[in-house]
C-alpha cells in the first residue's frame, strides 16, 4: 500500500478552519495541519484531546515544594541545627517563614521547566532536530492541511479544491 | 428589569431583625461596671482552685499550639487561663498575665493579679494590682460589642468599596469582557451610602468616648503617652473626621457621577458620557490609592497606635478587593441561575472566579510579606502585633491563611471548577468567611484583647449588615435595566467568550 497525503494549502486562516470543518464532516483524516501561527480554534475544529501539560505541571510544582521542604529541613533543623541569629531551629515549623521563599522559588522553578522539558520531549524538539515542515511557505504565509488518500485520490482532491484551496497536490510520504 | 423577589427581601429582614437581636444581646450583656466583672472573673477562678496548674499550662498550649517557646512555656505556668463559655455570646474570659501587647497598650495594666500570687501574698498593693486588673477586663468586655459592630459595618462597606475600586479598573482599561456586569457591579455600589453613613455614625460615636475602640481618643490616654502625643498631629479627632468625610464623600461623588452617566449612556447613545466616565474613573482611581491607603490608617491601623506596618493598606486592600470579586461572582450567578443575566456566560464567571483566585494568592503574598518581614527582624516595637495574635488568637490567625490561600488555591486552580456554580459558591463563602476573619483578626486583638469571641453580637452584626447589603443592593437592581446597552463595549463582552 502506499503512503500516499494530499497537500492542500490555503493562504487564510478563515478558509482554513471552514476546510477543516468540512474535510472532518465528510469523514477524511486529517493527518496534520501546518500554520505559520496559531489559529484560534483549529485544535477544537480538528477535535484534538486537550492537553494536559498544565496536570504535569502542577505535579512537578508539588515536587519542587516537597523537595525544597526536605532539603531545608535536611539542612537546616536536622543535620546541623545552629543558632544563627537567634532563629529558632528545634523543628521546620519554627523557622518555616525563613523558609517560604525557598520553598516558593523551588516550587515555580520545578514546575516552569520540567513543564517545559515535557513540552519539548512530547513535542519532539531538540537542537539539530531535523525540520519537519512539508512545504516553506507553511512558516510564512501559507497553511497547509495534509489529509490521508484511502484510494480516493480523485474524489479527495476535487473535495479539497471545493474547499477554497489556492493548491492541491498528492505526495508519497516517505 | 429585575424584580426583587419578596422570597429574597424576606431573607434580607430576616437577617436584618436576627442580626439586630444579636446586636441587642451584644450590648446587653456587656458588664456594666466592675461589679459584673469581679463574678464573671469569680465564676472563673473558682473553676481554677480545683485544676492543677500542669491543667492551666494544658489549657493555655491548646489555645496556643504553635507557640511553643520556653519563655512562653515559663508563662503557661504562671498563667492561669480557664475558658468558661457562657451561653451564646458567651465570653471566652481568660484570666491571665498581660502580655507584650497589652503592656504596651497604655492603660497601665501590665500588673495583673494572679489567683496563684492572691494566694501567695494578700497585701493593699495586691487589691490594687487587682483593681486595675479587673477595670481592665471591664473596658475590653465593654468594647467587645462595638468591636463587633464595627467589623461588620467595615467589612460589608469595604465590600462595596472594593466593587467600585474594580468597577473603576473596568471602564480605566476599557476592558471588553465585564460591560454586561456593570449594572450588577453598580448596584453593589449602591450600598456605599447607607453604609458609609453607619460606618461614619459609628466613628462620630468612638470620637464621642461612647466606647474604647481607638485608645488615641481618650486624653487621659494621651496624657500620659509619649508615643500617642508625637502621632497627635495626625492621630487627633477633628482631623481623624475631616479625612472620613473626604474619603466617603469622594468615593460616593465617583459612585453617584458615574452611575448617572452610565444611565444616561443608555438612554441616549452619546459616547460623550462614556469619555466622561473613563475620565472621572482614571482621576478616582487616582484618588482611590491615596485615600484607601490613608483610610486603613485611620480606621484600622490606629486602633493599635503603636504599632505601624508600612504595606498595611496594601493588605487591606488585597483582603476587601478578594471579597468584592467574589461577591459580584455570586450575585452574578444569583440573578442567573434566576434567569435575569441570560447574556452572561461561563466564561464571565471564568473570569470572575480568575480574579477570585489571583486577589487570593495576592493576599496571601502580603499577608506573608508582612508578617515575615516583622518576625525576621522581630524588633520588639513591631513584633508585639503579631505576638498577641498568635498567642490568643491562633486558630483565626492561621485559619484564615487555610480560608484564604490554600482552599482557593486548591479548589480555583483547576479550569474546569471555575465554570462550575456551586464550586464558586462554595470558594465565595469560604473566601468571605476567611476575610471577614480577617478583619477581625486586625480590628479585636487591640480592642478587645484576650476577651475575644465569635458568638451572637459577632455573627449578629455580620447578619444585619449581610441583610441591609441584600437590600440595598437587590433593590439598585430593580431601578435600571441589566444590561447596560449604550457602552460602545457591550456587543463584545455579550460575546465573551474564553
Amino acid at each position: 500500500m502506499s503512503n500516499k497525503v494530499i497537500h492542500a494549502l490555503y493562504n487564510d486562516d478563515d478558509v482554513l478552519m471552514d476546510a477543516v470543518k468540512q474535510t472532518r464532516l465528510a469523514h477524511h483524516h486529517i493527518e496534520e495541519v501546518y500554520t505559520p501561527f496559531p489559529v484560534h480554534g483549529l485544535d477544537k475544529a480538528m477535535g484534538l484531546a486537550p492537553t494536559r501539560i498544565a496536570i504535569c505541571s502542577f505535579l512537578f510544582g508539588l515536587t519542587g515544594l516537597a523537595f525544597a521542604t526536605w532539603l531545608m529541613n535536611n539542612i537546616m533543623i536536622q543535620d546541623w541545627p545552629q543558632d544563627i541569629g537567634g532563629k529558632p531551629s528545634f523543628s521546620y515549623i519554627q523557622n518555616m517563614p525563613a523558609f517560604v521563599p525557598i520553598m516558593f522559588e523551588e516550587t515555580v522553578f520545578f514546575a516552569a521547566h520540567l513543564m517545559v522539558i515535557t513540552f519539548y520531549m512530547r513535542s519532539k524538539l531538540w537542537p539539530f532536530k531535523e525540520a519537519e515542515n512539508p512545504d516553506v511557505r507553511t512558516t510564512d504565509d501559507h497553511f497547509l492541511m495534509e489529509v490521508a488518500v484511502n484510494n480516493n485520490e480523485s474524489e479527495l482532491t476535487s473535495f479539497l479544491q471545493s474547499t477554497g484551496a489556492v493548491e492541491v497536490k498528492v505526495v508519497e510520504k516517505h | 428589569m429585575y424584580t426583587f423577589s419578596s422570597k429574597l427581601k424576606n431573607v434580607a429582614i430576616i437577617l436584618m431583625v436576627l442580626g439586630l437581636l444579636g446586636i441587642g444581646y451584644g450590648f446587653f450583656s456587656a458588664p456594666k461596671n466592675t461589679e459584673d466583672v469581679e463574678k464573671i472573673l469569680a465564676a472563673d477562678a473558682h473553676g481554677e482552685h480545683h485544676a492543677a496548674p500542669a491543667a492551666h499550662g494544658e489549657a493555655k498550649h491548646e489555645a496556643a499550639p504553635a507557640h511553643a517557646e520556653e519563655k512562653h512555656a515559663v508563662e503557661a505556668v504562671k498563667d492561669s487561663a480557664t475558658v468558661v463559655a457562657h451561653g451564646l455570646d458567651s465570653v471566652a474570659t481568660h484570666l491571665e498575665e498581660a502580655h507584650l501587647a497589652e503592656a504596651a497598650k497604655p492603660v497601665a495594666h501590665d500588673t495583673h493579679t494572679k489567683d496563684a500570687h492572691a494566694e501567695a501574698a494578700h497585701g493593699d498593693a495586691h487589691a490594687d494590682e487587682h483593681k486595675e486588673h479587673v477595670e481592665h477586663v471591664l473596658h475590653q468586655l465593654q468594647n467587645k460589642p462595638w468591636a463587633a459592630l464595627y467589623v461588620g459595618a467595615l467589612f460589608v462597606f469595604l465590600i462595596a468599596l472594593g466593587v467600585l475600586a474594580f468597577y473603576a479598573i473596568q471602564w480605566a482599561s476599557q476592558a471588553g469582557w465585564s460591560p454586561v456586569l456593570f449594572r450588577v457591579m453598580e448596584a453593589i455600589t449602591a450600598y456605599l451610602v447607607p453604609g458609609g453613613i453607619i460606618l461614619f455614625v459609628l466613628l462620630v460615636l468612638s470620637c464621642l468616648h461612647f466606647n474604647h475602640l481607638f485608645v488615641w481618643m481618650d486624653p487621659e490616654v494621651v496624657a500620659k503617652d509619649h508615643l500617642i502625643q508625637g502621632k497627635s498631629g495626625y492621630l487627633n479627632v477633628p482631623f481623624f473626621l475631616i479625612r472620613a468625610v473626604v474619603f466617603l464623600g469622594g468615593w460616593i461623588l465617583y459612585r453617584t457621577y458615574t452611575r448617572k452617566n452610565s444611565i444616561a449612556l443608555d438612554e441616549t447613545n452619546d459616547l460623550s458620557y462614556y469619555k466622561k466616565n473613563f475620565k472621572a474613573s482614571a482621576g478616582f482611581l487616582a484618588f482611590f490609592l491615596v485615600s484607601e491607603s490613608m483610610m486603613s490608617w485611620d480606621w484600622i491601623m490606629s486602633v493599635d497606635p503603636h504599632w505601624f506596618s508600612t504595606l498595611f493598606g496594601w493588605y487591606v486592600f488585597a483582603s476587601f478587593v478578594v471579597s468584592a470579586i467574589t461577591v459580584i461572582a455570586l450575585v452574578a450567578l444569583y440573578l442567573k441561575s434566576k434567569g435575569y443575566l441570560e447574556f452572561v456566560n461561563n466564561s464571565h464567571i471564568h473570569d470572575l472566579a480568575k480574579y477570585m483566585f489571583g486577589f487570593s494568592v495576592f493576599w496571601t503574598y502580603l499577608w506573608f510579606s508582612q508578617f515575615m518581614l516583622i518576625w525576621y527582624a522581630n524588633i520588639p516595637e513591631e513584633v508585639t502585633y503579631f505576638k498577641f495574635r498568635i498567642e490568643h488568637y491562633n486558630l483565626p490567625f492561621f485559619g484564615m491563611v487555610v480560608m484564604n490561600f490554600v482552599f482557593p488555591i486548591l479548589i480555583l486552580i483547576n479550569t474546569d471548577f471555575k465554570r462550575v456554580p456551586w464550586i464558586i459558591w462554595m470558594a465565595g463563602i469560604i473566601i468571605l468567611s476567611g476575610h471577614y476573619l480577617d478583619f477581625h483578626n486586625m480590628i479585636f486583638p487591640a480592642t478587645v484583647g484576650d476577651q475575644w469571641f465569635i458568638g451572637a453580637a459577632e455573627l449578629g452584626s455580620v447578619a444585619f449588615f449581610a441583610g441591609l447589603f441584600i437590600y440595598v443592593v437587590f433593590s439598585a437592581l430593580t431601578k435600571a435595566p441589566l444590561l447596560a446597552k449604550g457602552n460602545p463595549l457591550i456587543e463584545e463582552s455579550k460575546h465573551f467568550h474564553y
